[in-house]
C-alpha cells in the first residue's frame, strides 16, 4: 500500500503524466478529423475505432518512466529488498499507472468519441469500455516497460513491444461501440475485453518481475 | 550470518572472480577491497540477490535466501534510490517504512543523523553528503542484521564518517554484521577481503 501511494504521487507530480496523456488524446482527436478531410459524416462510422486507437496511443506516453527511473536512481534495488515480492510490485505499479493515467484518459474518452462523431447516447458505454480497456493498457504497458528496462531508446522499444499487445482491446473495445451503434448488444465484446484484461492481470506480474530481475543483474 | 561458497561471477565475457569462499559471522565487519572494476560491487549485488552467480552458493544463517533478502539485509549502493522531486521527509518515510521501520525507528534515525532541518527540503536541494545521510537513515531506522554497503562514506565529511563509524560499531555490538566495499579503511575493526586476489 505504501508503494502504491508513492507511485500514485510520483505519477501525478512527475512531469504531468495524466495531463500530458489527456492533452495528447485530445490533440489526436482534433487532428484525425482534419486529416480525414473534415467531413464528419465520413468519420462517423469509424468514430469508435478511431477513439480507441487514440486511447491506446495516449496510454503509451508515460510508460517509459514506470520502471526506468527506479532502475536509474537505485530505487528498484530497495524495492526488490522490501516486504512484497516483485510480482506484487509490478501489479501495484500497473494499478497506480491506471489510476493516474488510465482513469483520466477514460474520463476524457467520451468527449473524444463524441467529438469524432459517436452519438452522445453512447457516452456511458464509451466510459465503461475505456475504464476496463485502460486497465488492460496499464497492465500490458507495465509488461512492455519491464521488458524494455535498461535498453537504449527504451521508449521506442516499449511502443514496439506494447502496440501489438494492444490489438485485442482495441478490436474488442471498438467492437462494443460498433455493436451498440448498430443496435446490437455490446455485452459480448465487453466480455472479451474483460477477459483480455484478466489475462493481462495474470501474465504481467510474473513476466514483468522476471524482466526486472534480468535488468537488475 | 552469511556464508559464500565457491562463488564465481562474470559480467558478460569478463570473469570477475572464481571460487570465492568466505564467511561473515555475527559481530564481524568485512572490508571488501580491490582495484576499480575488480568486482566489489558485483559481489555485493550477488549477495543481495540482484546478480545470479555462474556457480557457487550464498547461504544465510537466519533464513532461506529469499526471506533473508526481504527482511534480513540492508543494501546501500552507489545510487541512493531517492527521488529528487520529492521532499526528504516523504522519501525517508517511504524508504524506512518499506524496509520495515516504525515511527519510533524513523524518529531515532532522524535524531542521530541530524536530519530534522533537511526534512522539508526537496531531495534535489540536498548536498551529496546530506543525501547519503538521508539514505543511511533507513538502515538505522529499520534494524536488519546484515548491512551490505557500497562505498558508504564516499560523499561524507570527516565528522559524519566518524559518526557513522560509531553507528556501525553499535550495530556490530548488537550482533549485526557488515560487508562494505571500500577504498579507504573502515572506521571500525574489520577483516579485509581482497576481491582481486580471488581471481
Amino acid at each position: 500500500m505504501i508503494l502504491f501511494r508513492r507511485e500514485l504521487a510520483l505519477a501525478w507530480s512527475g512531469g504531468g503524466g495524466p495531463l500530458l496523456a489527456c492533452g495528447f488524446f485530445l490533440c489526436l482527436t482534433v487532428l484525425i478529423p482534419l486529416a480525414a478531410g473534415g467531413d464528419p459524416a465520413g468519420l462517423r462510422p469509424i468514430a469508435g475505432g478511431v477513439a480507441w486507437l487514440a486511447l491506446a496511443l495516449s496510454s503509451i506516453l508515460s510508460l517509459e518512466r514506470l520502471f526506468e527511473r527506479d532502475l536509474e536512481d537505485g530505487a528498484l534495488d530497495l524495492i526488490a529488498l522490501g516486504p512484497a515480492p516483485l510480482e506484487l510490485v509490478v501489479l501495484a505499479k500497473a494499478k497506480a499507472q491506471w489510476l493516474a493515467v488510465g482513469v483520466p484518459l477514460a474520463l476524457t474518452a467520451p468527449v473524444a468519441a463524441i467529438t469524432l462523431g459517436l452519438p452522445p447516447a453512447q457516452a456511458p458505454l464509451v466510459l465503461l469500455s475505456a475504464l476496463v480497456g485502460s486497465l488492460g493498457f496499464a497492465l500490458t504497458g507495465a509488461l512492455g516497460a519491464a521488458l524494455a528496462l535498461g535498453s537504449k531508446r527504451g521508449g521506442l522499444l516499449i511502443a514496439v513491444v506494447v502496440l501489438p499487445l494492444f490489438i485485442p482491446p482495441v478490436v474488442f473495445g471498438a467492437g462494443a461501440l460498433e455493436r451498440a451503434t448498430n443496435g446490437l448488444d455490446p455485452a459480448p465484446a465487453l466480455a472479451f475485453l474483460a477477459a483480455w484484461v484478466l489475462f493481462a492481470a495474470v501474465v504481467t506480474p510474473f513476466a514483468g518481475a522476471a524482466a526486472i530481475r534480468n535488468a537488475q543483474g | 550470518m552469511i556464508s559464500v561458497t565457491a562463488l564465481t561471477v562474470s559480467r558478460g565475457e569478463r570473469l570477475l572472480f572464481r571460487d570465492l569462499s568466505f564467511h561473515v559471522a555475527s559481530g564481524e565487519a568485512v572490508a571488501l577491497t580491490g582495484a576499480n572494476g575488480a568486482g566489489k560491487t558485483s559481489l555485493l549485488r550477488t549477495l543481495a540477490g540482484f546478480i545470479r552467480p555462474d556457480a557457487g552458493t550464498v547461504t544465510f544463517s537466519a533464513a532461506d535466501p529469499a526471506e533473508a533478502r526481504a527482511g534480513h539485509l540492508h543494501w546501500l549502493g552507489h545510487l541512493d534510490g531517492l527521488k529528487t522531486g520529492r521532499r526528504a521527509r516523504e522519501e525517508l518515510a517511504f524508504q524506512a517504512r518499506w524496509a520495515g521501520a516504525d515511527a519510533d525507528g524513523i524518529a531515532a534515525a532522524v535524531d542521530v543523523l541530524a536530519l530534522e532541518p533537511l526534512l522539508d527540503l526537496e531531495v534535489r536541494k540536498l548536498s551529496a553528503g546530506q543525501r547519503r545521510r538521508l539514505a543511511f537513515a533507513r538502515v538505522i531506522a529499520a534494524p536488519r542484521p546484515l548491512w551490505l554497503l557500497d562505498e558508504p562514506f564516499a560523499p561524507l565529511d570527516a565528522r559524519w564518517r566518524a559518526a557513522l563509524g560509531l553507528m556501525m560499531q553499535a550495530h556490530l555490538d548488537k550482533g549485526g554484521a557488515i560487508l562494505a566495499a571500500v577504498h579507504d579503511p573502515l572506521p571500525v575493526a574489520a577483516r579485509a577481503l581482497d576481491i582481486g586476489a580471488g581471481r
